[in-house]
C-alpha cells in the first residue's frame, strides 16, 4: 500500500460558464519516507495540487488516499507550508508558532511548548524576531516562520508550497539542509513544490513536472540517483547530476515551447462578452 | 523605530496636535517640528478667516434687519417714531436689537453667560444641599425619600446629560450588534435569514425610532413615576446608530481573509479557538470602523430624539432657547452648535485612535 495515492484526479473552479479546469488526470504515488519535488510553471495548479493532497481542498473526481484511507480534511499528520506565508498578522512569530503547537501537542504542558517554539525559531535564526509581528519582518523572514510553523507540529508528511522562493542563496541552503534534517529523522515523507531545478535535484528523490494548464497534468517523472547525504559542491561535478539536471531543463523548455506554439496557434478571440464587471 | 510606529497611528487620529506629540517625544526632529508647525498654522489662519466671513454675514444680516426695522417704522408710525427705533437699535438697549444670526463675538459672550450661570447654579446646589441635609437625615431615618435639587439645569449638565446619553445608547448598541453581527457573519443562512430585517429596519428615521421606543417603555413604566426620558432617548440612539455596526461586524466575520481560515483548518483550530483567535482578530478592523459609525450617528440623532423626549440634554436646549426667543438665544444657539460639534469632532477622532490601534495594514502583513 501506498503512502499517498491521487487515483484520476480532477479539479476544476466554478461552475458552467465560468469553469476553470485547472488539473486533469493526475496520479501520483509517494512511498513512505519518500522525497518527491514538483516542478511546474507559474498558474499551472501547483497550489491546487497541494490542497488537495492537504485536504483544503476536494477533487472535482478521482481520489487522494492518505495512507489507504479517504483524504476528508485537514490532519496534524501532514504539515504544511503555504506558499504565502499565512502568518496571522495580528500575532508575534512566537505566538504564531505556539498557536500551532498547542494544537498539536494538546497533552503538553506550557512549558514545553514554550521551549518547543523557542527551539523552532532558533531552527531559522529568528530568536531576536520571536517578539515581532509579521509586518515588522522582511518577506524571507516571514517565509522562514511559516516553515518553523509547519514543522514544529512535527508531521509525518511535510507538503511545501515553493517554501524557500523569497530566500537569498545562503538562507535557502541553509534552510534546505534543515528540512533534509528533519525529514531524514524518523524517516518522514516529503512533497516540494518549486519552480527550481536544482533545488528539487538537491532535495528529492524523484522529481516530476507539472505541465501548464489548463488541464494540467504530470509528466515524467526524473529519479535523482545520487547518494545521500548530497554535497552542492561536489554535486555540480557528478555526471549523473548533470544528465539528469539537462534532461529536466530540456523537458520543461520543450513544453515551455510548446505552450508557446500552441497559444499562438489558438489566437483567436472568444466570442463571448463581460457579463459583469464585478468578479 | 518602535516608537516610531506608534508616534504614527497617534498621529493619524490626533494630526492637529502633532507639533504637540513632537516636542514631547524623543525622536524630537525639527523638519517635522517644522512642517507640523505649518500645519497647524495652516488650521489657525483657516480658522480666522471663517470668523471673519462670520463677522462680515452677521453684520450684513444685522444691518437688513435693522434697516427692515427702521422702515417699517418709517411707513407705519411715521418719521419720529423710525428716528427713535434708530436711537434704540444703536444704543443697544436689548429691547429693539434686530433678531438675526449672531456675530461671534456675541456668541463668545453668551458662553461666557452660561458658564457663569453654571457657577451660580452649582452654588445654589451646594447650598440647598446644606440646607437639606438634616431635614433629609430625618427623612431617611424616618424611611421617607429625601427632597432632591429640583431646580434649573446648567449649560454644563445639560451637556453631561448628553453624554452621558450617548454613550449609554452607543454601549446599547454595542452589546446588541456586535454579538448579533458575529452570529449572522458566522452563518451564510442566519445572514441571509437576517437580511430582510436588517434592510427594512437600517433607513428607519430616528423620529419613528423615538416613537416605537416610547410605545414601549411608557407601558412599561406604568405606575412608576420616575422619569424615563433618559431611558427613552438612549435607547432610541441605540437603535437608531447600530446598525452601522451590525453590518459592519456581519461583514468582517464573514469575509476573513480565506489563507486565515486555511490555517486554521490545518492547524484544526476547534470552533471556539477559530472564531475568537482568527475570525475575531481578523474582523475587528471592520468592527471598529462600524463602531466608528455608530458613535457619530449616535450624537447625531440624539439632539432630534432629545428633542422629542424632552431629556435635558442639548436638543432640547436648543429647542427651547428657538421656542424662548430671547435676546441672546440666538447666540446658545450657536454656542449649542459649536459644543455638539467639537464634542462630535472628539468622539470621532477618539474613536479613530483607537481603530488604528486594533487595526493592522493589510499590505503590510503575510
Ligand atoms: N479559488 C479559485 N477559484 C477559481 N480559480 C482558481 C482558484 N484558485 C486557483 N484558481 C486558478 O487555478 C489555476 C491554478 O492556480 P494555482 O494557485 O494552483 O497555481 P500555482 O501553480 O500554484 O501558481 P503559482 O506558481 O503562481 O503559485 C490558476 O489559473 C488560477 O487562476
Ligand atoms: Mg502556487
Amino acid at each position: 500500500m501506498a503512502y499517498l495515492e491521487l487515483n484520476n484526479i480532477y479539479k476544476s473552479y466554478g461552475y458552467g460558464d465560468n469553469v476553470t479546469n485547472v488539473l486533469s488526470n493526475i496520479n501520483l504515488t509517494i512511498e513512505e519516507g519518500e522525497f518527491v519535488a514538483i516542478v511546474g510553471f507559474t498558474g499551472s495548479g501547483k497550489t491546487t495540487l497541494v490542497n488537495l493532497i492537504n485536504g483544503l481542498l476536494k477533487p472535482t473526481s478521482g481520489e487522494v488516499l492518505f495512507k489507504g484511507a479517504p483524504v476528508v480534511g485537514t490532519s496534524h499528520e501532514r504539515g504544511v507550508i503555504f506558499q504565502n506565508y499565512s502568518l496571522l498578522p495580528w500575532l508575534t512569530v512566537g505566538q504564531n508558532i505556539y498557536m500551532a503547537v498547542k494544537e498539536a501537542f494538546p497533552q503538553e504542558n506550557k512549558m514545553a511548548l514554550r521551549q518547543r517554539v523557542k527551539d523552532y525559531v532558533a531552527m531559522v535564526s529568528l530568536s531576536p524576531a520571536i517578539n515581532k509581528r509579521p509586518k515588522e519582518l522582511s518577506g524571507g523572514m516571514r517565509q522562514r516562520v511559516a516553515v518553523a510553523r509547519a514543522l514544529a507540529m512535527n508531521p509525518e508528511m511535510i507538503i511545501m508550497d515553493e517554501p524557500l522562493g523569497a530566500l537569498d542563496a545562503l538562507t535557502r541552503g541553509n534552510l534546505q539542509d534543515e528540512i533534509l534534517n528533519i525529514w531524514s529523522q524518523d524517516k518522514r515523507t516529503a512533497l516540494l513544490i518549486t519552480n527550481d531545478v536544482d533545488e528539487g535535484i538537491y532535495m528529492a528523490d524523484r522529481i516530476i513536472p507539472l505541465k501548464p494548464g489548463p488541464n494540467a497534468t504530470l509528466g515524467p517523472e526524473f529519479k535523482i540517483d545520487i547518494e545521500r547525504p548530497r554535497d552542492k559542491t561536489a554535486m555540480n561535478d557528478n555526471p549523473n547530476y548533470k544528465k539528469t539536471r539537462n534532461e529536466i531543463i530540456a523537458y520543461l523548455m520543450d513544453i515551455g515551447n510548446q505552450r508557446k506554439t500552441v497559444s499562438q496557434e489558438e489566437y483567436v478571440l472568444p466570442d463571448i462578452l463581460p457579463k459583469s464587471f464585478v468578479a | 523605530m518602535e516608537q516610531e510606529i506608534v508616534l504614527k497611528k497617534e498621529g493619524q487620529g490626533v494630526a492637529f496636535l502633532r507639533p504637540f506629540i513632537a516636542k514631547i517625544t524623543p525622536s524630537f526632529n525639527k523638519t517635522k517640528v517644522l512642517s507640523s508647525l505649518k500645519q497647524t498654522g495652516i488650521t489657525i489662519v483657516s480658522i480666522l478667516l471663517f470668523l471673519a466671513l462670520w463677522q462680515l454675514g452677521s453684520k450684513a444680516l444685522y444691518n437688513k434687519e435693522a434697516n427692515y426695522k427702521i422702515e417699517k417704522a418709517l411707513t407705519e408710525r411715521g418719521e419720529e417714531a423710525a428716528a427713535a427705533e434708530r436711537a434704540c437699535i444703536e444704543s443697544g438697549d436689548s429691547s429693539c436689537q434686530p433678531n438675526t444670526l449672531p456675530s461671534p463675538l456675541q456668541v463668545w459672550g453668551s458662553l461666557q453667560s452660561l458658564i457663569a450661570d453654571h457657577k451660580v447654579i452649582t452654588a445654589d446646589k451646594a447650598a440647598f444641599v446644606e440646607k437639606m441635609a438634616e431635614t433629609n437625615a430625618k427623612l431617611i431615618a424616618q424611611g421617607k425619600d429625601a427632597i432632591v435639587y429640583t431646580g434649573r439645569a446648567s449649560f454644563i449638565d445639560i451637556v453631561l446629560t448628553s453624554i452621558k446619553t450617548v454613550f449609554a445608547g452607543f454601549l446599547l448598541a454595542l452589546l446588541i450588534a456586535v454579538p448579533i453581527g458575529i452570529i449572522i457573519g458566522l452563518s451564510p443562512s442566519l445572514r441571509s435569514a437576517f437580511n430582510w430585517f436588517i434592510q427594512v429596519f437600517k433607513p428607519v428615521s430616528p423620529v419613528v425610532w423615538y416613537l416605537l421606543v416610547f410605545m414601549i417603555v411608557k407601558t412599561l413604566y406604568i405606575g412608576d413615576s420616575s422619569d424615563n426620558a433618559f431611558v427613552i432617548s438612549f435607547i432610541s440612539v441605540g437603535l437608531c446608530a447600530m446598525w452601522a455596526t451590525l453590518v459592519n461586524t456581519a461583514m468582517g466575520v464573514s469575509s476573513v481573509d480565506k489563507d486565515y481560515i486555511n490555517v486554521a483548518k490545518v492547524l484544526k483550530l476547534g470552533t471556539f479557538q477559530k472564531v475568537f483567535k482568527v475570525i475575531l482578530p481578523s474582523s475587528l478592523p471592520l468592527i471598529f470602523t462600524g463602531l466608528r459609525i455608530t458613535l457619530s450617528v449616535a450624537w447625531m440623532v440624539l439632539i432630534a430624539i432629545e428633542l422629542l423626549a424632552q431629556s435635558q440634554g442639548l436638543g432640547l436646549f436648543v429647542w427651547e432657547e428657538f421656542q424662548n426667543g430671547a435676546n441672546d438665544s440666538n447666540a446658545k444657539i450657536i454656542v449649542a452648535m459649536f459644543v455638539i460639534g467639537i464634542i462630535g469632532f472628539l468622539l470621532d477622532r477618539i474613536m479613530l485612535s483607537v481603530q488604528n490601534i486594533v487595526s493592522f495594514n493589510k499590505n503590510e502583513m503575510a
